[in-house]
């Protein structure tokens, strides 16, 4: 195959369910697993006479995100219908916004691979309700399940400024951790609560001529690797197709494009002639949302600081590496709990070793966050102390803290219970490092002798002696007995 | 200007002949004999020759309209209420299959 010059354009289109009780314009209760259809009411079947009724608490959070995202919020927005006919959504029509959004021309910053940081603009994000969902059965019908039409959606538009999979993926994972951190909505990606459709084409140059490929959006990705994947597929199925049929955005159509995560491949669904023919028009059935500038100015105090600020934050203030205060601040609660131990006295690296490599772990396994162990800030500060002035042993620390979880005895306590106090006691130390160096009078021989032999001589006394005191002596004060003694 | 205007303005540039009925039809499933559509399109020609006589109005000044009611914040809290339930809510639907409502088999 000829080798190409070309670049990646990419923009998303994405979909983000808010945490809310009820849905968007009725009273049903928020749906995920309960049986077909039980969460349904003539609003959401859009029976003659219902009327639908705005959801204060989605609005709110449609415009904390969309400040997040540093849109502007927009003063006067309202409620357009655009008309389908699909029988996940029996009204015909779905309740959107069309030509004044909520939210418009903000920007969002992700991380990239190099430590810096690159801006993406963000064209607009509205507020709609969802619809049902069809499935498809053996037989010769659909079965339509309406228990998930009405739930509130942010839709957030972003420019085409991405420009490979891992930026369409990082972008994907700071939108997850915005939206966490403001309580926005759960995000979780497996329950369809964040859906992504990329639109993918290619900036082509051959020959000194640019040539563009017709645009492919990719549907059905549940997983921040698939959306990775998917991208990089259909650069190179793009790259293929150019190479072979010389179809351009001017000659081919846009299309949708499914992603097979079990084959690894995008499947072709639908091709677009013409742009679907939607008719919205202003709902007669909504008044208009106007904000004003206190209401605002109360939506605004829910914000908080941005989890890649925050992330550097932690790198700059507390010396972590980047990967650490990334782990840290992923999750809000874990960033607070983090800040409270080193608040509490705990020395920053120390509790971030202590959090990511024995709080996490539990918090995964008990399906709970870091902060929710029961393990007040206090007293991880406190074991943080411990492990630093080498009371206790980093393996004990460990130890300790699984204990934390089930007691709320201070972390001193439970190491004198288990007699993991480590032995600083230099003279006590000292008879042992003796007993041990009269018994081993070849590792001795060897010590001396220098060379490669020596170290490995060094390390095994060593050994010996945590042995001989049941992992209890400060590795340190033997480290130096033993080296004043040989 | 909203796409539905858009459309309006389309619509009203052309005037309605047989064809565009059909199109309007189409997009809102609905069947028409020919008879129907020369007599709509008769119709709707009318109700655009008078919609059209709004055009010689000055509206450098006015704003569009969002909705007929001056009012707006028409908000409820965030509380969830019992729905009607699978039974209940599948008694008016045409066809059923256990919990769901059946449908013709839709293709993608």
């Amino acid at each position: 195959m000829e080798n190409l010059e070309y670049k990646i354009i990419v923009g998303l289109e994405i979909h983000v369910q808010l945490l809310t009780k009820s849905k968007m314009f009725c009273s049903c209760a928020i749906s995920f697993g309960e049986r077909a259809n039980s969460r349904v009411c003539p609003v959401c079947v859009g029976m003659p006479g219902s009327l639908p009724v705005m959801n204060k608490k989605a609005v709110e959070l449609s415009a904390l995100a969309g400040m997040a995202l540093n849109c502007k919020i927009a003063k006067f927005t309202k409620w357009d219908r655009k008309s389908y006919y699909y029988p996940d959504l029996p009204k015909n029509y779905q309740i959107s916004q069309y030509d004044l959004p909520l939210a418009a021309a903000g920007f969002i910053e992700i991380p990239l691979e190099n430590g810096q940081t690159k801006t993406i603009r963000i064209t607009r994000a509205h507020l709609e309700e969802d619809a049902g969902k069809n499935l498809h059965t053996t037989g010769n019908f659909s079965q339509v399940d309406l228990n998930r039409a009405g739930t509130p959606l942010l839709e957030i538009v972003t420019e085409p400024d991405l420009s490979s999979a891992a930026e369409v993926r990082s972008l994907a994972v700071e939108l997850q951790r915005i939206v966490r951190y403001l309580g926005v909505s759960e995000a979780d990606m497996q329950k369809g609560h964040m859906r992504f459709e990329p639109n993918v084409n290619l900036h082509i140059t051959k020959d000194g001529k640019e040539y563009k490929t017709p645009i492919a959006e990719i549907k059905n990705l549940n997983s921040f690797r698939a959306i990775e994947r998917s991208v990089d597929y259909e650069v190179q199925r793009q790259l293929d197709e150019f190479s072979r049929t010389g179809i351009t955005m001017e000659t081919g159509n846009k299309t949708t494009r499914g992603w097979d995560d079990d084959a690894g491949k995008t499947v072709l669904q639908r091709e677009k002639e013409e742009a679907n023919d939607y008719r919205y028009f202003p709902d007669p059935d909504l008044v208009p949302v106007e904000f004003t500038d206190s209401w605002l100015a109360e939506i605004r105090a829910g914000l908080c600081e941005m989890p890649i600020k925050r992330q550097l934050r932690f790198v700059n203030e507390y010396d972590l590496s980047d990967y650490d205060a990334g782990v840290l601040t992923a999750e809000r609660t874990t960033a607070d709990f983090f800040e409270e131990a080193v608040k509490s006295g705990g020395q920053s690296k120390r509790v971030c070793n202590l959090l990511t490599q024995v709080g996490l772990k539990m918090a995964n396994e008990a399906n709970c966050s870091a902060a929710e162990l029961g393990i007040t800030a206090e007293n991880l500060a406190k074991l943080a102390k411990m492990a630093d002035g080498g009371q206790i042993s980093a393996t004990a620390a460990k130890t300790i803290m699984e204990k934390m979880t089930q007691t709320a005895d201070e972390p001193k306590v439970i190491a004198e219970q288990l007699n993991l106090i480590q032995k600083n006691d230099t003279a006590e130390l000292e008879v042992i490092v003796e007993k041990i160096l009269a018994e081993n009078a070849k590792a001795v021989e060897d010590v001396k002798s220098g060379g490669k032999k020596s170290k490995a001589a060094k390390g095994f006394l060593l050994g010996q002696v945590m042995q001989k005191t049941k992992g209890r002596a400060n590795p340190k004060v033997v480290a130096e007995i033993l080296e004043r003694k040989l | 200007m909203p796409r539905f205007f858009f459309w309006m303005a389309e619509v009203m540039s052309k005037k309605i002949d047989a064809e565009l009925v059909k199109k309007v039809a189409k997009l809102s499933r609905l069947e028409l004999t020919e008879t129907e559509v020369a007599e709509f399109a008769n119709q709707l020609s009318a109700i655009l020759d008078y919609v059209e006589k709004m055009e010689q109005l000055d509206t450098t000044d006015v704003q569009p309209l969002a909705h007929c009611l001056p009012i707006s914040n028409c908000l409820r809290d965030d509380c969830a209420k019992p729905s009607l339930g699978t039974e209940k809510i599948l008694e008016n639907a045409p066809d059923t299959d256990g919990d769901f409502f059946k449908v013709p088999k839709i293709l993608d």
